[in-house]
């Protein structure tokens, strides 16, 4: 077993496990006695290889972006996970999760969501596959977000606003977490991070580790050698765990998280957890997340709905606390600068988490010869009314 | 002998009640107030919320009593501070209830100290799960003679249940339903087998029904099938009007006598 991976109690190092009231205890225990049996399954996996590749479009291309890279004089690739059906990452998890849910005997599905992309990756699988599905969304999201809650709809899943809290992302999971609470028995609840109780954080991260292996396997075909450094965005942490997963052995790699710093990290509106985080529970795991002094969860802030989430996942805070995976902080005018520069140098719009990413690379020092593999993990479209409103185009 | 054990050696009929309410709403400084209005209406023991920020448990009302009581600066730190009076005012037994985070960051170990100093007899936290409480925290709850209180719901099986009932030392929090708080409970055949199932494990610690209890009849069937019941949404809403320590009385005369 992995030093860097969970443990039989659902533990990496001191984060993790299952913080859960008990009227949720049959639902997680259930799946943690089953996912490794489901996913191991031959069926489950051909199903699930199958799906990637005639519905999602995978592999995902490694794209060696030239212009890119003679800006920074180092080789830069990026996985293009903004060319997977949806626009994102979020399919690869929400794709596997439906295929298990169906195992379960599982008959309604519910979702959190903050941005949308992950609400509408799970009305679309369930669209695919003829489930209910119930999507918790922020109330203050539902109105930021509106093409996403029209496709949501289109594909017939029912949009329900968190009108709780902060009546954002993180009041979306809650809500999503009492629907479940109240369904125990027909409901599956299909997060959408690397978050939650155990065994949600593995769960998601081995879904989504179809990144690095697809990724690994594209730059030994192109170079015959292993990256220099693997890059990715960080809000609840899932595209970077899978950019990452298949990497974190080779400790040769150097594997960067960039965070959003928002308006700067000491602005008092941002989402930099790692920096401003302390230990504590959120979301039915023990992590790193914003809280005052008493515990209570500080809203996050940054111009990416993705990355507006005041924790990470249980991995990452491990990962960050032994030092293997490097977390900075990008505010959301270096984001924005980046998100422009890509799509100025190579006509590629990428998402504005994907951007945070793309911005630490102007803060680099690269050997000519150094081979950076970037997730990009999703496209712009959904952020065009932020970009055109940011640079008054 | 503790209090509750008093308590329940005391009472013989079958109408013991607890209330629930959230430190902190509609005030900040009425916690002992409504504590000692209870215990004279004639409530038997009580829950005090600390209240947290995200409390994924409740319903929409202790939601929002949280959020009131957060915003008029509610913590456990002061909440400990208005404690110190509570045994110069209150007699029956009281249990702090709200959620792990603030309880880790306050510190559990600190937090069980400052319980046992204030005279209040045990824990109620919902997120703390049976493998955490047994693997780290028992020792310090036990030493500080601090009971903590674990729920069983509908879909807890029996092994669980025997589980729970040994860790446990005063009663066990037996939720009507799988739900949040605050929904109306309709006792229905499928109940009445579960809390049968539950009393005919014969467990050492009492049981007492709680989450959808509302009014006199709902109580009377929970406080009849276990060994009493809890009401919190129900009397949370009541806090809302400005004379809600003259309402006190009526309120408990009308759950317990109809």
């Amino acid at each position: 077993m992995s030093k860097y991976q969970v443990n039989e109690k659902g533990y990496y190092g001191k984060f993790g496990g299952a913080y859960i009231p008990e009227m949720l205890y049959p639902n997680v225990e259930e799946l943690r006695q089953e996912y490794l049996k489901i996913m191991n399954d031959p069926d489950f996996q051909a199903e699930f290889d199958q799906l990637m590749r005639d519905y999602v479009g995978r592999p995902s291309p490694l794209y060696l972006a030239e212009r890119l890279s003679e800006r920074y004089g180092a080789n830069v690739y990026l996985k293009r996970e903004d060319l997977n059906h949806t626009g994102a990452h979020k399919i690869n998890n929400t794709i596997g999760q439906i295929l298990l849910a169906q195992r379960l005997g599982k008959k309604r599905i519910i979702a959190e969501t903050g941005a949308g992309q992950h609400g509408v990756a799970t009305a679309t699988v369930c669209a695919l596959k003829g489930l209910e599905c119930v999507v918790y969304m922020g109330a203050i999201d539902i109105k930021r977000q509106a093409p996403n809650v029209a496709r949501m709809k289109m594909m017939g899943a029912t949009v329900v606003a968190a009108e709780s809290g902060s009546k954002t992302l993180k009041d979306a999971t809650n809500e999503a977490l009492r629907d479940w609470i109240n369904n125990p028995v027909d409901t599956h609840y299909i997060i959408g991070s690397v978050v939650g109780p155990h065994p949600y954080p593995d769960m998601v991260a081995r879904f989504q580790s179809i990144i690095s292996s697809e990724a690994k396997q594209q730059l030994l075909d192109k170079k015959g050698k292993l990256p220099d450094y693997v890059m990715a965005c960080v809000g609840g942490g899932s595209n970077a765990i899978g950019m990452f997963y298949h990497f974190l052995e080779d400790e040769s790699v150097q594997l960067i998280a960039a965070e959003a710093a928002g308006k700067g990290i000491r602005s008092g509106h941002s989402a930099a957890t790692s920096v401003l985080g302390k230990e504590g529970v959120l979301h039915g795991s023990r992590t790193i997340l914003m809280q005052t002094p008493d515990g209570q969860v500080i809203e996050p802030y940054s111009i990416s709905a993705g990355l507006d989430y005041p924790g990470i996942g249980p991995q990452h805070a491990f990962l960050h606390e032994n030092k293997r995976v490097k977390y900075v902080s990008i505010t959301d005018d270096e984001a924005m600068q980046a998100g422009l520069l890509l799509t100025r140098l190579e006509g590629i719009i990428p998402a504005i988490e994907s951007a945070h990413a793309l911005a630490q690379l102007e803060k680099m020092k690269f050997e000519k010869d150094d081979d950076i593999i970037l997730c990009l993990s999703g496209r712009g479209d959904k952020d065009l009314d932020n970009y055109m409103n940011y640079f008054s185009f | 002998m503790n209090r509750l054990a008093q308590l329940f050696n005391n009472k013989k009929d079958k109408n013991i009640l607890s209330i629930y309410f959230t430190a902190g709403y509609p005030h900040l400084n009425n916690t002992l107030d409504i504590a000692e209005g209870l215990e004279k209406a004639g409530a038997d023991f009580l829950e005090i919320g600390f209240p947290y920020s995200d409390p994924l448990a409740d319903g929409p009302v202790i939601q929002h009593s949280s959020q009131v009581a957060l915003q008029n600066g509610m913590t456990l730190e002061v909440l400990f501070e208005q404690l110190k009076e509570l045994r110069k005012r209150v007699s029956i037994p009281v249990y702090l209830m709200g959620y792990f985070n603030t309880v880790y960051q306050y510190g559990v170990e600190r937090f069980c100290k400052s319980c046992a100093e204030v005279g209040v007899d045990g824990a109620i936290i919902p997120d703390l799960p049976m493998y955490e409480y047994e693997e780290l925290y028992e020792d310090i709850f036990k030493s500080n003679g601090i009971s903590n209180v674990f729920l069983v719901s509908p879909q807890t099986t029996d092994d669980r249940v025997r589980k729970i009932d040994s860790l446990s030392t005063d009663f066990i929090y037996l939720l009507s339903s799988s739900a949040t708080t605050g929904k109306d409970l309709k006792v229905s055949d499928e109940r009445l087998s579960y809390f049968q199932r539950i009393k005919a494990l014969n467990l050492n610690n009492r049981i007492v029904i709680g989450f959808g209890i509302s009014n006199h009849d709902n109580f009377k069937q929970a406080a009849g099938a276990a060994d009493a019941a809890i009401i919190g949404s129900a009397f949370v809403r009541q806090l809302e009007s400005d004379d809600y320590l003259q309402r006190i009385p009526e309120f408990i005369r009308s759950i317990k006598e109809g």
